[in-house]
C-alpha cells in the first residue's frame, strides 16, 4: 500500500487585537463593559506596582524570595477576568496578579513570601488553590477539578497557570490528554514568557508554538499575543464558553515575557541580553492598554495620575497592615495543625514536647 | 457469613460504599470493564456506569493528580494503581500535593482519596511487580498507609480509608488475595485506621507484623507453641502510619521480647521504627534485644529466586528462638 496523508487540523492561530502602539483592530475589539476595562486597568497598574513595592522591600531585607510578575499582568487579568466567583482558579507561582483580581490580599502575599502560613488562608467562598511550586503538577489538580464539576451537573470551569518551562514535563502531557479524553471544562492558561530560569523558550521545544501541542491531544489551542489584555480577555471568555457548553478544554499559549527576575534570587543578566528586555519593554502591557483607554474616553493624563496614586495608597496600607501583623510571629506549634483532620497520637506527643522545649527556652 | 477472598471482600467495600455515597468514584488502569487486572473492581462498572468507574488512560501522576482535584471539590476518588511498582510515577503527586493540601491551606481543602494499590511479592510476578515500599509512604507527613491481611479486614479496613478525611495509602499484599477465604459478613463493618489488633495471645514473646507476613508469623507462632512450648503473642498493625503502638507496647511489657517481621527490606523499614518505638517506651521491660526478620536491602529478586528473598516460618520461628534464649 503506498504512502498516503492523514488529514489532521494543522493550524494554529495567533490572536492579537491592540498592537504594541496600542493600535486597535476594531473588528475585533471584544465587548467588554467600561467598568470591567477600567477594573483591569487597576488590577494591571496595581499587579506591577505591588510587584516593584515587593521587590524593593525583598532588597531591604523586608521580604523574602518570591517570583516576581512585571510583564504579564495582561496574560494573568485577560484570562482570570472571564472567571465567575464559584470556578476554579488553580495557580502556579507567577500569578499574583490573577490573585489579587480573585480576592486575594496583598497582605496576604506579603505573610506567605516572609514565611508566615498565615499568608495561605483562603476564604471558604473563593475556590482557588493556593501557588504550586513544583513546575506543572498542578495541571491534573485542574483536570480533577474541571471533572468533578462535570460529574455534578455544574457549568463551573477550572483554570490552570502554568510556564513555558511546565510544557515540557510529564504532568502536562498527561493532563492535556486526560482533558482531551473526557472532554473536560477546563482551560490550559500558558504563560509563555520566553525563559524557563535560564532556558530560553527555542531550548525548551523544538516546535514552533506551544499551542500547537493541544492538537495532537484533539483540544482547542490558540495563541494569543499575551501582552495584549483584549486578544487574551476574548481569548479566554471563547475558552470558558466551549467549556461551560461542554465542548471541552482549551490551551491558551500568552505569548508574553518576565521582564523581572525569575525569583529575587536569579540574576537574569547572566543568561539574556539588555537588548532583549529592551524590546520586550517597548511592548509593555500596560502601556498600550492605557493608550487604548485614553483612545476611547475612559483615561485621561489626569486619571491615569489619579490612578497611580490610588495604587499606591493602596499598595502602601497594605504594607503597614502586613508589617504590623508580621510584628506578631505567631503560635510555631501551629505547624502541627491541619496536618490530618484529627491530629493523630503521635503527632499529639510532637506538638506537647515542642511546646515543652520552647517554654524551658524561654526560661533560659 | 458468606466466605469470601480478599478479592471478593474488597469489592464488597467498594459497592456498598458506591452504593451508599454518590461522592465515590472508582478510577484507574482497567478498572472498568475489564474489573481491574485482579478483578477487585469487578461489576462496579456494570452497576454503577462509566459516570462513576471509570478507565483512565495509562498515566499514574493523571491518575493520582486528577484525583486530588476531585477529591478537593468534594468528591472522594477511590484509584487503583495497577501495581505498586509503578505509583512511584505519582509519588510527587502525593508528597507534594495529596499529603500537603489541607495543610498548605490551612484546612480549606482537603485530600479524602484512596490510592489502592496491589503490593508485595510471592505470585511469581514480573520485575517492578513485588516490591513492599510502605516506608516510602509511611514516612510522608500528611498520608496514612494502612495494610490488610485478610480478607475481613481488608473489607473492614477499605470501608474506613474510603470515608477518611484524609488521603489513603492502601497497600493490598497480591498473595493474599486469593490465597483463603474468610467469613465476611454482609453488614457494614468498618476497623478504625491507626488501630492494631492482637491475632493470637501468648505470654512468652511478641511477634510484630502485618499485611502478607501474618501467615508466616501466625505459622511461626502455632510451631513454637507445638515443638517449644513456647506462647506467643501476635500483634497485626493493620495500619502502618499513623502506628498504633498501644498493643504492643503492652505486650512487650508483659513478654519483654520481641520479633519484628516485614517484606520491606530491612535498612529504615517499619521495623526500625517499631524498635525506636520500644526503646523508648519498654526498654526497661526488656529481656533481650528485639530482632528483625526482614526482606533484604536488595532489589525483590527474579522470581526463582523469590522465595529465598520473602521471609518464612523458618526464619521467623529460627530467631524467635535466639531472642527467646537470650
Amino acid at each position: 500500500m503506498p504512502r498516503t496523508r492523514i488529514e489532521i487540523p494543522d493550524e494554529i492561530e495567533h490572536f492579537s487585537i491592540l498592537d504594541q502602539e496600542g493600535n486597535l483592530d476594531s473588528g475585533l475589539e471584544p465587548n467588554i463593559a467600561d467598568e470591567t476595562l477600567l477594573q483591569l486597568y487597576h488590577y494591571m497598574l496595581l499587579g506591577r506596582r505591588f510587584d516593584e513595592r515587593l521587590l524593593s522591600l525583598q532588597r531591604q531585607g523586608r521580604v523574602g524570595t518570591f517570583a516576581p510578575i512585571s510583564g504579564q499582568e495582561a496574560s494573568q487579568l485577560g484570562t482570570a477576568a472571564v472567571l465567575r466567583p464559584s470556578d476554579w482558579l488553580v495557580p502556579a507561582f507567577r500569578e499574583t496578579a490573577a490573585e489579587l483580581w480573585r480576592g486575594r490580599t496583598m497582605e496576604s502575599v506579603m505573610l506567605y513570601f516572609n514565611g508566615y502560613s498565615e499568608g495561605v488562608e483562603i476564604p471558604d467562598e473563593r475556590n482557588d488553590f493556593p501557588i504550586s511550586v513544583p513546575v506543572g503538577s498542578q495541571i491534573l489538580h485542574a483536570v480533577g477539578i474541571a471533572w468533578a464539576s462535570q460529574y455534578r451537573g455544574k457549568d463551573d470551569v477550572a483554570m490552570a497557570f502554568f510556564g513555558d518551562g511546565a510544557t515540557s514535563q510529564g504532568d502536562f502531557h498527561e493532563g492535556l490528554n486526560f482533558a482531551g479524553v473526557f472532554r473536560i471544562p477546563v482551560i490550559f492558561v500558558c504563560q509563555n514568557n520566553q525563559w524557563a530560569i535560564s532556558l530560553p523558550r527555542k531550548k525548551q521545544t523544538r516546535s514552533e508554538t506551544l499551542a500547537q501541542k493541544a492538537i495532537a491531544y484533539g483540544i482547542k489551542g490558540i495563541q494569543v499575543d499575551g501582552n495584549d489584555v483584549l486578544a487574551v480577555y476574548a481569548a479566554a471568555s471563547e475558552a470558558a464558553q466551549r467549556a461551560r457548553a461542554g465542548d471541552g478544554a482549551t490551551f491558551i499559549e500568552c505569548v508574553t515575557y518576565r521582564l523581572s527576575v525569575h525569583t529575587t534570587a536569579d540574576d537574569p543578566k547572566r543568561y539574556r541580553t539588555d537588548e532583549e528586555v529592551e524590546l520586550w519593554q517597548q511592548r509593555d502591557p500596560i502601556k498600550r492598554f492605557q493608550k487604548y483607554l485614553v483612545t476611547k474616553g475612559l483615561l485621561s493624563e489626569e486619571k491615569v495620575a489619579a490612578a497611580e496614586t490610588a495604587v499606591k495608597e493602596e499598595i502602601q496600607a497594605a504594607v503597614d497592615r502586613a508589617e504590623e501583623q508580621m510584628k506578631n510571629p505567631g503560635d510555631p506549634l501551629y505547624m502541627f495543625e491541619h496536618a490530618y483532620a484529627q491530629m493523630p497520637p503521635h503527632l499529639v506527643e510532637q506538638k506537647e514536647y515542642l511546646a515543652r522545649a520552647l517554654s524551658s527556652q524561654k526560661k533560659g | 457469613m458468606p466466605k469470601m477472598t480478599m478479592v471478593q471482600a474488597l469489592n464488597l467495600a467498594l459497592r456498598q460504599e458506591m452504593d451508599k455515597d454518590d461522592r465515590v468514584i472508582v478510577l484507574g488502569e482497567d478498572v472498568g470493564l475489564d474489573g481491574g487486572v485482579f478483578r477487585v473492581t469487578d461489576g462496579l462498572y456494570q452497576q454503577f456506569s462509566d459516570k462513576r468507574v471509570v478507565d483512565t488512560p495509562l498515566a499514574e501522576s493523571a491518575i493520582v493528580g486528577m484525583s486530588i482535584g476531585m477529591a478537593a471539590y468534594g468528591l472522594r476518588p477511590v484509584c487503583e494503581i495497577q501495581f505498586s511498582g509503578f505509583s512511584y510515577q505519582a509519588f510527587h503527586q502525593l508528597e507534594n500535593h495529596a499529603a500537603r493540601l489541607r495543610w498548605r491551606s490551612r484546612g480549606r481543602f482537603s485530600v479524602p482519596m484512596v490510592m489502592r494499590t496491589p503490593c508485595s511479592g510471592g505470585v511469581r510476578a514480573l520485575e517492578h511487580h513485588s516490591e513492599s515500599r510502605e516506608a516510602y509512604y509511611a514516612h510522608t507527613p500528611g498520608l496514612k498507609m494502612v495494610i490488610p491481611s485478610g480478607p475481613r479486614n481488608a473489607r473492614a479496613l477499605l470501608v474506613s480509608a474510603i470515608r477518611d478525611p484524609d488521603p489513603v495509602i492502601f497497600y493490598e499484599p497480591k498473595s493474599l488475595y486469593r490465597a483463603f477465604r474468610e467469613e465476611v459478613p454482609e453488614e457494614e463493618e468498618a476497623i478504625p485506621i491507626g488501630t492494631s489488633q492482637l491475632a493470637r495471645e501468648g505470654s512468652d514473646v511478641t511477634l510484630i507484623s502485618y499485611g502478607s507476613m501474618m501467615r508466616p508469623t501466625l505459622e511461626a507462632a502455632s510451631l513454637l507453641k507445638e515443638k517449644d512450648g513456647i506462647e506467643a503473642e501476635v500483634v497485626d498493625l493493620l495500619t502502618i502510619s499513623p502506628l498504633d503502638d498501644s498493643l504492643f507496647t503492652a505486650s512487650v511489657r508483659k513478654t519483654g521480647r520481641a520479633v519484628i517481621v516485614h517484606e520491606a527490606p530491612r535498612s529504615f523499614g517499619p521495623g526500625a521504627e517499631i524498635v525506636s518505638k520500644i526503646m523508648e517506651k519498654s526498654f526497661y521491660y526488656l529481656e533481650a534485644p528485639i530482632a528483625r526478620v526482614t526482606g533484604f536491602d536488595v532489589v525483590v529478586p527474579l522470581f526463582n529466586r523469590e522465595n529465598a528473598y520473602l521471609p518464612n516460618a523458618d526464619r521467623i520461628l529460627r530467631e524467635t528462638r535466639q531472642v527467646l534464649a537470650a
